[in-house]
């Protein structure tokens, strides 16, 4: 993959207007965008979210003001081209039923007028980049694949032609919570990897504290409430409607500012099956902090706990003895999302692992309180107290 | 030699005239597909741009689908003339127009919006759009409407006969009812090959269907 880089993205007092409408559904919206960031565009239904994403590649076109990537104003192309060149990515995904995986993800090459080898090659390393090897997915339609495999080929589709700028409308909205955790968390692993300028629309506050650098929230009649980093309006809401709009509960939602790959890992003693039970039970009684074994599989993956009961005595682990749910985190997991995984299962640790599902290491539920309490570092690299007085804060 | 009431005698001397029959029957069959096709095209295009034109489409063309072939044939002759293929042909493409165009006009109307949304933002023409996402995505529906005007417009051409061509149904009409050992014989083939036909027809178009929509082929999504 090169190493591409998003454009600035500017709104300079945009205002859309649709005829017969009393109130604007855009109203003088300026706000940058600076290259290779996440802006997420969040607010209520009748927001304008949606309308100024889709201004800026010409589906909806202002009525007035401007928007420009890179200087350039989006007017000056014509709008096929101008779309060529930003990534599109819907709820829905959109793709074409009667191509295949390979041709969905070839089309705006295929529009681009490249060769056959580069769209061929192109087409494997992007298939190869969201995860789905294209020797198994390349010659296969999306009725044959699961909302999630069709998500990641959406997201590839949207790279294909390696544009500067994508446009994400409610791109997770129609997977259910497990997946999208883990289809937000794949997401921001590539984009440290691809670096584009990326307008991403929902109407969660807590996916926009995940996924924005920055996040711009509107308010009905397509008013730009705040816009800044999620650290600084967790902790600064410019207005009575941002508070209101964030949620009560802005001391919890500061967990979501803080990633799992932020704690230190206590490394987590495993065990496969066949294991001698009394040598586990003298590698487990020379850490006071773990009561458990993990029990993993040859890949090291966790399967399940092992307990100081199931070590009595001697002879090789019973795998069948272990106490099955260990709840998985990744690192790109946010504080908040590892904490309901950790409280939803009966033994409050966390197992983090890396891509491919092996062990790294635990985490502990005490350890996340203990965050709770110590002061993170915000987006924009300011020291943000978090649990303390919110109000004093406003 | 006769096998029941067939005259197979009479069927071997006369294979070059029945395969004569056949091939005006395709004729016949082929033309009126053909410009019905392209007239319900339009028209499907028509009501994709003025979507307020489908009500007025559809009652013309059911109301032409509604006349007796009979009725329109009596009605034609003096303008076009007895025994001509112009005559035959407005009856036969008249009566494709309301299948054609509606299953045209449905198939465009399935196919899934957030597929035109997504074309439309990663910068298809509208031709390219047309061409090559909804015309290919409304292909089964199209196809399921051209598998039914083949049929009936086989079925019809026999009726032709009435004003002179008719392919086989020169032999069922024509031959069949005069009088000697031979009529019935005449009726029967006539009757089978027309049958067959239709069958051989719609079995083709329906491989064809398959050939072309190898996605649409029960597939089940792997969730």
């Amino acid at each position: 993959m090169q190493d591409a880089t998003g454009a600035v993205v500017a709104f300079e007092h945009v205002t859309k207007r649709y005829p017969g409408a009393d109130a604007p559904a855009v109203n003088d919206l300026s706000l940058e965008i600076p290259a290779g960031e996440i802006c997420v565009l969040v607010g209520p239904s009748g927001c304008g979210k949606t309308t100024s994403m889709k201004m800026v590649n010409r589906l909806i076109e202002p009525t007035s003001g401007r928007i420009t990537i890179d200087g350039e104003d989006v007017m000056g192309l014509p709008a096929v081209e101008l779309r060529r060149r930003i990534g599109y990515v819907i709820q829905q995904v959109g793709l074409f039923p009667h191509q295949t995986i390979g041709e969905n993800v070839a089309v705006v090459p295929g529009l681009l007028r490249w060769s056959r080898e580069r769209i061929r090659e192109r087409t494997d390393e992007l298939l190869e980049l969201v995860g789905l090897p294209p020797g198994e997915y390349r010659d296969r339609y999306p009725s044959e694949l699961s909302g999630g495999e069709r998500q990641r080929v959406g997201v590839a589709r949207a790279l294909a032609a390696d544009p500067p700028v994508m446009l994400m409308d409610e791109p997770f909205g129609a997977v259910d919570p497990i997946r999208r955790e883990r289809l937000q968390n794949e997401f921001l692993r590539l984009q440290q990897q691809v670096r584009k300028t990326i307008i991403f629309v929902t109407h969660d506050v807590d996916e926009a504290i995940k996924m924005g650098d920055r996040i711009a929230i509107l308010q009905r009649g397509g008013i730009l409430a705040q816009y800044d980093s999620p650290a600084a309006i967790l902790a600064n809401p410019a207005s009575e409607f941002v508070e209101r709009f964030v949620g009560a509960d802005r001391g919890l939602k500061r967990l979501s500012l803080a990633r799992v790959r932020d704690l230190d890992p206590i490394p987590a003693i495993t065990v496969r099956a066949g294991e001698d039970r009394a040598e586990v039970r003298r590698r487990l009684d020379r850490v006071d902090e773990l009561e458990y074994a993990l029990l993993v599989d040859g890949e090291d993956r966790p399967l399940g706990w092992i307990d100081q009961h199931d070590l009595q005595g001697s002879g090789p682990i019973d795998p069948e003895a272990a106490t099955p749910g260990a709840p998985t985190l990744e690192p790109e997991s946010t504080l908040r999302d590892a904490l309901s995984t950790m409280l939803g299962s009966s033994v409050q640790l966390g197992v983090v692992v890396d891509e491919r599902g092996r062990v790294v290491g635990l985490v502990s539920v005490d350890a996340i309180g203990d965050r709770l309490r110590a002061p993170v570092r915000g987006a924009d690299g300011e020291l943000q107290e978090v649990g303390g007085d919110v109000a004093a804060a406003s | 030699m006769t096998i029941g009431p067939v005259d197979v005698d009479w069927i071997v001397d006369n294979l070059d005239r029945i395969g004569g029959l056949v091939i005006e029957h395709l004729y016949l069959t082929g033309i009126a597909m053909g410009i019905g096709l392209v007239i319900s095209a339009g028209l499907a295009l028509l009501v994709r741009n003025r979507p307020r034109w489908y009500g007025p489409i559809i009652g013309f063309t059911g109301t032409l689908y509604a006349i007796p072939s009979l009725a329109l044939f009596a009605l034609l002759t003096p303008l076009t003339g007895i025994g001509t293929v112009l005559t035959a042909e407005i009856a036969l493409v008249s009566y494709t127009l309301l299948i054609l165009t509606r299953n045209m006009v449905e198939g465009l109307r399935a196919v899934p919006s957030e597929a035109i949304e997504a074309a439309q933002g990663m910068g298809y023409t509208a031709t390219q759009r047309l061409l090559r996402v909804e015309l290919p995505l409304a292909l089964p529906i199209i196809l399921a409407g051209v598998r039914i005007a083949a049929v009936t417009t086989i079925g019809l051409v026999t009726v032709t006969a009435l004003i002179g061509l008719g392919g086989l149904g020169y032999l069922i009409v024509t031959i069949g009812t005069q009088r000697g050992s031979f009529g019935l014989t005449a009726t029967l083939t006539g009757v089978v090959l027309a049958v067959g036909l239709a069958v051989i027809a719609d079995l083709a178009l329906q491989a064809l269907q398959r050939a072309l929509t190898p996605w649409s082929r029960g597939r089940m999504a792997a969730a």
